[in-house]
C-alpha cells in the first residue's frame, strides 16, 4: 500500500491525472445528472425570450451592477412569498444568460417588480430615487435618460442568445435592430411588425420621451416584464411534478 | 531523500522518514478531537442521505425518508396562514365600512392587514400614511378623483387607473398646449379662469380680464369633463377644480403646465396579486386614512381560490 502510494506521489503526471479523476467525481455525480433528469427540468407556460429592447435593458441592469444590491429570487419562504409574491421558479430564468438571482438585498427583490409600479414611477425613481422613496439609499441613474440605446449590437446579442438555445426565430434575429427601437415607439412605422413578432408584449414609450429610444426605455421595459410571464392563478403548485 | 523513519528526540514524535539535506519532517498525528469530528461528519452525512433528498439517480433523485420539500413546506405555511386569516377575511368580504367600524376585532384586523400590504406595495408611490407626492394622489384627505366610498376604492384597487386591466378606470386629459389645441395665450387665460373658480383664488389672485376670456375657452374645452363650475366628475375621473388640491402642484406655473401637458398617472391593477379579503382590508385601510366616504354595503366578494402560495 505505502510503496504504491510512494510511487504515485513521486510521478507528477500520474498524480495530476489521479487528482483530476477524483476531483471530477463530485461534478460528474452531483451536476451532470441534473441536465438530464426529467424531474429537475421545470416546464411552465408563459415564459418567453426577452425582446431586443428588454435584452438591452438587461445589459444596462448588468452593466450598472443592479444585481449587487437587488436579487431576483423569491425564495420559498413564507415571509418572502407574503411580501413579493409567488416564489421564483427555475424556469422563469431559463432565458437568462447569465441569471440575475443575486445574493444580496440592499434594495428589495425585483423578481416580480413587473407591473407593480407605473413607468412614470420608475422614471422618477431612476432619476432621483429619494423623490419617491425618501429612505432609499439607491444612487441616481438620471443619465440613462440621455443615453441612446445602441441598437446596432442587438442582432449580435440575439444571435448569441440563440447559440445558447434561446428560441429566437430567424425573423426575430433579422429584425433585432429595428425591433429594439420599435418597442418604445408605439406610433412608429415598425410597431405593427414588432407586435406580430412578439405577440402580447407591451409596446410603450417607457421613458416618456417620444423623440428618442434611450437606455431608460430599455431598463424600464426590462423591469416591467420581470416575473410577469407565468400566470400563477393557473400554475398548479400542488402537483407532484411541481413539488421539489 | 531517505526513507528512514525514526523518533525525534526533542518532540518524541516519529518523523516521516523523509530527509532533505539534513532537514527531517515530523509526522505529527492529527489531534484526536479533530479526527473524531471528521468521522462524526461522515456519519452525519450518511444519516442526511437517508433522511433528506441527496443523490441524483438516472431518472429522479433519492427523496429521503422525511419527504422534505421546500415548496411543500412553504405551501403548507402559507395555507395555515391563510386558514388562520380566513374567518376574518370572510367576515370582511361581507362587511361595509360601517359594520367594520362597529366591530373592534374586525376593524383591528382590517387595519393591520391593510397597513402591512399598503407598506409593501402602495407606500412607494402614495407615500407613508397616504401623504401623496406630485403626480400621486394624497389618500389621507377627503378629495377623491374616482370616488371615496369603500366600494369605489376597492374597485380602483382591482382595476387600476390607465392600467393594463381590461376594465381599467380610464381618463385622458388632452395636452392642450403641447398638442396645439389652445394657443399659449388661451392656456394662460384658462389658467386664470381655473384659479378663479378654485379656492386658490385668494392665494393666487387671478387676473379678472384673463379669467373672463378663459371662461369662454373653459366652457368649450373643459366643462364637459370638469363641469361648468369645476366641480369635477368622478364617473369620468375628472378631478374637482373647485378646491385647492392639485395633483401636479399648486402654483400658477404648475396649474398652467398641467393644462399644457394633460398628464395622467398610471396605477397598476392589484386584482391578480391579492385575494378578495386582502383587497377589502387594503380598501378599508385607505378609506380610513382620513377621507373615506360612507357607502351602501358592497356586494359580497367570494374568496378567490388561487393556488396555494400565490398572493
Amino acid at each position: 500500500m505505502w510503496s504504491f502510494h510512494k510511487w504515485f506521489e513521486r510521478h507528477s503526471l500520474i498524480l495530476i491525472v489521479g487528482i483530476l479523476l477524483v476531483v471530477s467525481i463530485g461534478g460528474l455525480v452531483q451536476i451532470t445528472p441534473l441536465f438530464f433528469i426529467e424531474s429537475t427540468i421545470e416546464r411552465v407556460d408563459g415564459v418567453r425570450p426577452y425582446t431586443p429592447l428588454e435584452l438591452a435593458g438587461r445589459r444596462v441592469y448588468i452593466r450598472e451592477g443592479c444585481y449587487v444590491c437587488h436579487s431576483q429570487m423569491i425564495r420559498p419562504l413564507r415571509d418572502e412569498v407574503e411580501r413579493y409574491g409567488h416564489y421564483s421558479l427555475a424556469a422563469e430564468s431559463m432565458y437568462d444568460h447569465p441569471f440575475q438571482w443575486g445574493s444580496k438585498r440592499s434594495g428589495p427583490d425585483l423578481a416580480r417588480v413587473g407591473g407593480r409600479y407605473s413607468d412614470e414611477w420608475h422614471r422618477a425613481h431612476l432619476v432621483d430615487p429619494r423623490s419617491v422613496v425618501p429612505e432609499s439609499v439607491m444612487p441616481p441613474y438620471a443619465f440613462l435618460a440621455n443615453a441612446d440605446v445602441d441598437a446596432t449590437q442587438m442582432d449580435d446579442h440575439v444571435r448569441t442568445n440563440r447559440l445558447l438555445n434561446v428560441p429566437y426565430t430567424d425573423e426575430q434575429l433579422a429584425n433585432a435592430e429595428t425591433d429594439a427601437l420599435a418597442q418604445a415607439q408605439p406610433m412608429g412605422e415598425h410597431a405593427f411588425d414588432f407586435e406580430q413578432r412578439y405577440p402580447g408584449v407591451a409596446v410603450r414609450d417607457f421613458d416618456g420621451n417620444p423623440e428618442r429610444v434611450t437606455e431608460m426605455d430599455a431598463l424600464i421595459a426590462y423591469l416591467q416584464m420581470l416575473g410577469t410571464g407565468v400566470d400563477f392563478n393557473a400554475y398548479q403548485a400542488d402537483t407532484p411534478e411541481n413539488r421539489r | 531523500m531517505s526513507d528512514k523513519r525514526e523518533r525525534d528526540e526533542i518532540s518524541g514524535t516519529e518523523t516521516t522518514g523523509h530527509e532533505w539535506d539534513g532537514l527531517k519532517e515530523l509526522d505529527t498525528p492529527l489531534p484526536r478531537w479533530w479526527l473524531y469530528v471528521f468521522y462524526g461528519s461522515i456519519l452525519i452525512s450518511i444519516v442526511y442521505w437517508v433522511l433528506m433528498p441527496a443523490w441524483p439517480l438516472a431518472n429522479g433523485y433519492t427523496r429521503g425518508t422525511l419527504n422534505w420539500s421546500d415548496r411543500a413546506n412553504v405551501a403548507a405555511d402559507v395555507q395555515s396562514l391563510r386558514a388562520a386569516r380566513m374567518p376574518m377575511f370572510e367576515r370582511l368580504g361581507q362587511a361595509s365600512a360601517e359594520t367594520i367600524a362597529a366591530d373592534p376585532e374586525l376593524q383591528e384586523f382590517a387595519r393591520a392587514a391593510g397597513e402591512s400590504v399598503f407598506g409593501d406595495n402602495c407606500r412607494t408611490c402614495h407615500g407613508a400614511g397616504g401623504a401623496g407626492a406630485p403626480g400621486y394622489p394624497v389618500l389621507a384627505d377627503d378629495v377623491w378623483i374616482w370616488g371615496g366610498t369603500l366600494a369605489d376604492i376597492e374597485h380602483t384597487l382591482r382595476v387600476g387607473v390607465r392600467s393594463t386591466h381590461p376594465d381599467t378606470r380610464m381618463s385622458q386629459m388632452p395636452a392642450f398646449g403641447r398638442d396645439g389645441l389652445l394657443t399659449p395665450a388661451q392656456v394662460s387665460d384658462v389658467t386664470e379662469h381655473v384659479i378663479s373658480i378654485s379656492s386658490a383664488r385668494d392665494r393666487l389672485a387671478p387676473d379678472a380680464g384673463a379669467a373672463a376670456r378663459g371662461a369662454i375657452v373653459y366652457a368649450e374645452q373643459c366643462a364637459l369633463c370638469h363641469g361648468a363650475t369645476g366641480a369635477g366628475d368622478r364617473a369620468q375621473g375628472a378631478p374637482s377644480l373647485a378646491d385647492d388640491v392639485w395633483l401636479y402642484g399648486s402654483e400658477r406655473a404648475d396649474i398652467r403646465s398641467q393644462i399644457e401637458l394633460g398628464r395622467g398617472g398610471v396605477m397598476p391593477s392589484w386584482e391578480a396579486r391579492f385575494d378578495a379579503g386582502t383587497l377589502r382590508a387594503l380598501a378599508y385601510y385607505v378609506h380610513e386614512l382620513g377621507g373615506g366616504e360612507p357607502d351602501a354595503p358592497p356586494p359580497a366578494a367570494p374568496a378567490t381560490e388561487a393556488s396555494a402560495p400565490s398572493q
